[in-house]
C-alpha cells in the first residue's frame, strides 16, 4: 500500500503473524506493516471487523497490535526493532494475556 | 549549550519552573524563549523528534531528495535547531496522561503532571505549564471510513515526512481543507498515482465577505498558486456529496454524487480530510474551561489576553488554543512564553511585556485572512452531522449515527449521558474520533447550538496506562502507611531511592 520514495540501504527484519517482513531502522511498526503490504493489523472489539492504521499520530487507536507479547500497543508510536514479534490485536485486551511482565 | 535529552522517567527532576507539553511550532518557540532566561524548562513530547506534525522528522532526515515536501516545511528547521541548541530538558516519546492545576491553598503553587517515559511513570511539578498540544484532524465520518485502506490526509503526510513513504496504488483524496491540496501536490511530487481529488467543501461563495482581508494574507500567493497547480495537474471534482467508501475487508472503490450524477472510482487508498481542530484533551481533563468557536465549529480552551487558561498557571499556545497555522503558532508560542516570563521574572516584567506586544503584532499579521480560509473550508453540514443512520460515528465501540440520534430522541441530554446510553466515546481513543461528531449530532437533533450541547468531560489518564506503571509510581511514607498500616523504616522521598527498593523487592 506504501513504498519508499528512495529505498534506504539499511534493513532489519521482524515477524508479523508468523511471516518475516523487512523494515528500515527508525520506522514505526505501523508504517513498517504498511510497507510490507499489510493494511489490516487488528480485529475490532465489537464486531471483529478488520481495521488498520488511520491517523498515524497516536489519536485513533486503530493500529493496535501485540508486540513481543504485550497487548494493545499503538503501532504508530513504537519503533520497529530487529527480531520484533508482532501479531494482530484480536478484539480487546485479554486478562493475563501478556506473555511478558 | 544544547538540550539535554532524557529517555527514562528516572531522570526527570521533581520540579521545573516551566513544563511545556508538545514540541510543534508553538512548543518549540515557547520552550526556547523561556530557557533563554535561565529558567528550568522540561519539554514533554509524544514524537521521537521535535517538529510536531507539521514539521515532523525535520531534524532527522536531510533535505536532499525530499524537495517534494515544499518550502513551507523547511521553514521549521530554524526553530527546531534553535530549540535543540537551548539549555533545557527534552523528553521525546513521552506520554502526558494527567494534569492537575496547583491548589490555591498551597503557599507555593505547583501544577502536577503525570507522564509516562521509557516504560515508567512519574509526577513532575511545574510553576507554570504551557500546553502546546496542537491540532487533530476533524473526524471524517462517511460510510466505509473504518475500512482498512482508508486513512486521513494527515496520516499520509506523516508517512511521507517521517519515513519517506508514498502510496503505491491508486489514491483518491476526498474532503475539504487546504491540507488536502497541499498533500495532493506533495504526493504527486513524490510519485503517487492520484486518481482524483474530491472536494466536498462549501466553495468560495460562502467566504466572499472575508476576501478583501485575505488579499493581504501571507498565504494568498502561496494558496492560490497551490490551488491552480493542483487543478492543472490533477482531476479535481467540486461540489461532492454523499461520499461513501465501498469494499468487503478493505477499501475498493469510492462512490459519490455531484450535480452531474453518481460516479464510482476504483481506489487502493482513500485519504479523507475535513480540516483541523484544536486537540483539547489535556486542557479538558485538567478542568480548563472550553468555548465554542463557531467559525471553525470546534471547542477550544478559553484563554485570556496573556494566553492563560481559566486555571491559574496553565497557559495554552499554538493551534491547541485556536487554529492559526504553523507560522502564527510559532509566534503565539513566543508570546505565551513572554507572558510566563513576566510572571516568573517579575522584576523585568515591563521588558517582557514590550517584547510580547511586538510578537503579537507579527502573529496578527500572519493571521490576516484566516477568516476567509475558515469560511471557505468549513465542512458542509452532512459531513459534520451525518444523515445516513448506518454511518459509524464511534469507531472504537462501533456506534452509528442512527444510534446516537435515537439516544438523543430517548432523552440523552448531552455527550456524557450519551456514553451511558450507547458506550459512544468509551473506547481507547477516549472520544477523540467521535466527540466532535457527537456534539454536532446532538445539536442537530435538539435544534440547539453546539455551545449548549457541550462536549465530553475527559478524565485522567487521558492516554492508556499500564497498571504496573501506576503501581510503580513513587509513594510517600504517608501513602505507604495509609495502604499497609505500617510506617516505612526510612522516609522515602526521593523517587530514585523508592525505585531501587522496588526493584530489589522483585
Amino acid at each position: 500500500m506504501f513504498r519508499k520514495v528512495t529505498p534506504g540501504d539499511k534493513a532489519l527484519s521482524f515477524h508479523f503473524e508468523g511471516g518475516v517482513c523487512s523494515a528500515e531502522p527508525g520506522d514505526t511498526v505501523a508504517l513498517a506493516l504498511l510497507v510490507a503490504g499489510i493494511d489490516s493489523c487488528r480485529d475490532s472489539v465489537v464486531s471483529g471487523q478488520p481495521r488498520g492504521p488511520y491517523c498515524l499520530m497516536g489519536a485513533c487507536f486503530e493500529c493496535l497490535v501485540v508486540i513481543d507479547g504485550v497487548q494493545n500497543l499503538q503501532g504508530c508510536q513504537v519503533q520497529v526493532r530487529e527480531g520484533m514479534v508482532v501479531t494482530r490485536q484480536r478484539g480487546g485486551r485479554h486478562a493475563l494475556g501478556d506473555t511478558l511482565s | 549549550m544544547s538540550a539535554s535529552l532524557i529517555e527514562h522517567a528516572d531522570r526527570l527532576a521533581a520540579r521545573y519552573d516551566v513544563v511545556v507539553v508538545g514540541a510543534g511550532p508553538a512548543g518549540l518557540t515557547a520552550a526556547t524563549q523561556v530557557a533563554a532566561e535561565g529558567l528550568s524548562v522540561l519539554v514533554l513530547d509524544e514524537n521521537l523528534a521535535p517538529g510536531g506534525q507539521i514539521y515532523r522528522a525535520i531534524t532527522l532526515r536531510a533535505q536532499t531528495g525530499r524537495d517534494y515536501l515544499g518550502a513551507a516545511y523547511w521553514d521549521g528547521k530554524r526553530i527546531a535547531d534553535a530549540f535543540l541548541a537551548s539549555s533545557l530538558t527534552y523528553a521525546p516519546a513521552a506520554r502526558v496522561w494527567s494534569l492537575d492545576p496547583a491548589s490555591p491553598r498551597d503557599d507555593e503553587p505547583y501544577a502536577r503532571i503525570g507522564v509516562s517515559l521509557g516504560g515508567a511513570s512519574r509526577h513532575v511539578q511545574a510553576r507554570r505549564v504551557i500546553l502546546a498540544t496542537g491540532a487533530l484532524e476533524r473526524p471524517t465520518p462517511v460510510p466505509g471510513w473504518a475500512l482498512p485502506g482508508v486513512m486521513t490526509a494527515g496520516a499520509a503526510q506523516i508517512a511521507l515526512k517521517s519515513a519517506g513513504l508514498v502510496p503505491s496504488g491508486r489514491v483518491v483524496l476526498a474532503g475539504c481543507g487546504p491540507l488536502l491540496y497541499q498533500l495532493a501536490m506533495q504526493l504527486q511530487g513524490a510519485g503517487a498515482d492520484i486518481v482524483a481529488l474530491l472536494d466536498t467543501g462549501p466553495g468560495m461563495g460562502s467566504a466572499w465577505q472575508h476576501l478583501p482581508q485575505f488579499l493581504f494574507s501571507p498565504y494568498v500567493i502561496k494558496g492560490l498558486s497551490l490551488l491552480m497547480s493542483v487543478r492543472r495537474r490533477l482531476r479535481v471534482v467540486s461540489g461532492v456529496r454523499h461520499l461513501a467508501i465501498e469494499g468487503e475487508a478493505k477499501a475498493r472503490q469510492v462512490r459519490f454524487e455531484t450535480e452531474r450524477g453518481t460516479e464510482t472510482l476504483t481506489a487502493d487508498l482513500v485519504l479523507l480530510h475535513q480540516g483541523i481542530i484544536p486537540d483539547t484533551a489535556l486542557a479538558n481533563s485538567a478542568g480548563c474551561a472550553l468555548e465554542w468557536n463557531e467559525s471553525i465549529r470546534a471547542f477550544q480552551p478559553k484563554v485570556d489576553v496573556q494566553g492563560c487558561s481559566s486555571l491559574a498557571g496553565i497557559f495554552v499556545a499554538g493551534d491547541g488554543a485556536r487554529i492559526v497555522g504553523a507560522l502564527a503558532a510559532a509566534e503565539t508560542g513566543r508570546a505565551v512564553a513572554l507572558a510566563v516570563l513576566a510572571q516568573l521574572r517579575a522584576e523585568r516584567a515591563e521588558q517582557f511585556e514590550q517584547q510580547r506586544v511586538d510578537v503579537l503584532k507579527r502573529s496578527a499579521w500572519l493571521q490576516r485572512g484566516r477568516r476567509f480560509i475558515d469560511a471557505a473550508y468549513l465542512p458542509t453540514q452532512p459531513f459534520l452531522a451525518p444523515e445516513d443512520s448506518s454511518t459509524l460515528i464511534c469507531r472504537c465501540e462501533e456506534v452509528t449515527a442512527g444510534t446516537v440520534r435515537e439516544a438523543a430522541k430517548r432523552g440523552a441530554c448531552g455527550p456524557n449521558q450519551l456514553k451511558t446510553f450507547t458506550r459512544c466515546g468509551m473506547g481507547p481513543c477516549q472520544g477523540r474520533l467521535c466527540g466532535p461528531t457527537v456534539v454536532e449530532l446532538l445539536a442537530d437533533e435538539g435544534r440547539i447550538s453546539p455551545a449548549q450541547v457541550g462536549t465530553y468531560r475527559l478524565r485522567a489518564p487521558i492516554k492508556p496506562l499500564r497498571l504496573a506503571e501506576i503501581a510503580g509510581l513513587p509513594a510517600t511514607s504517608a501513602a505507604i502507611h495509609a495502604v499497609t498500616g505500617v510506617w516505612p523504616l526510612t522516609p522515602k522521598t526521593h523517587p530514585a531511592q523508592i525505585d531501587r527498593e522496588l526493584s530489589n523487592d522483585r
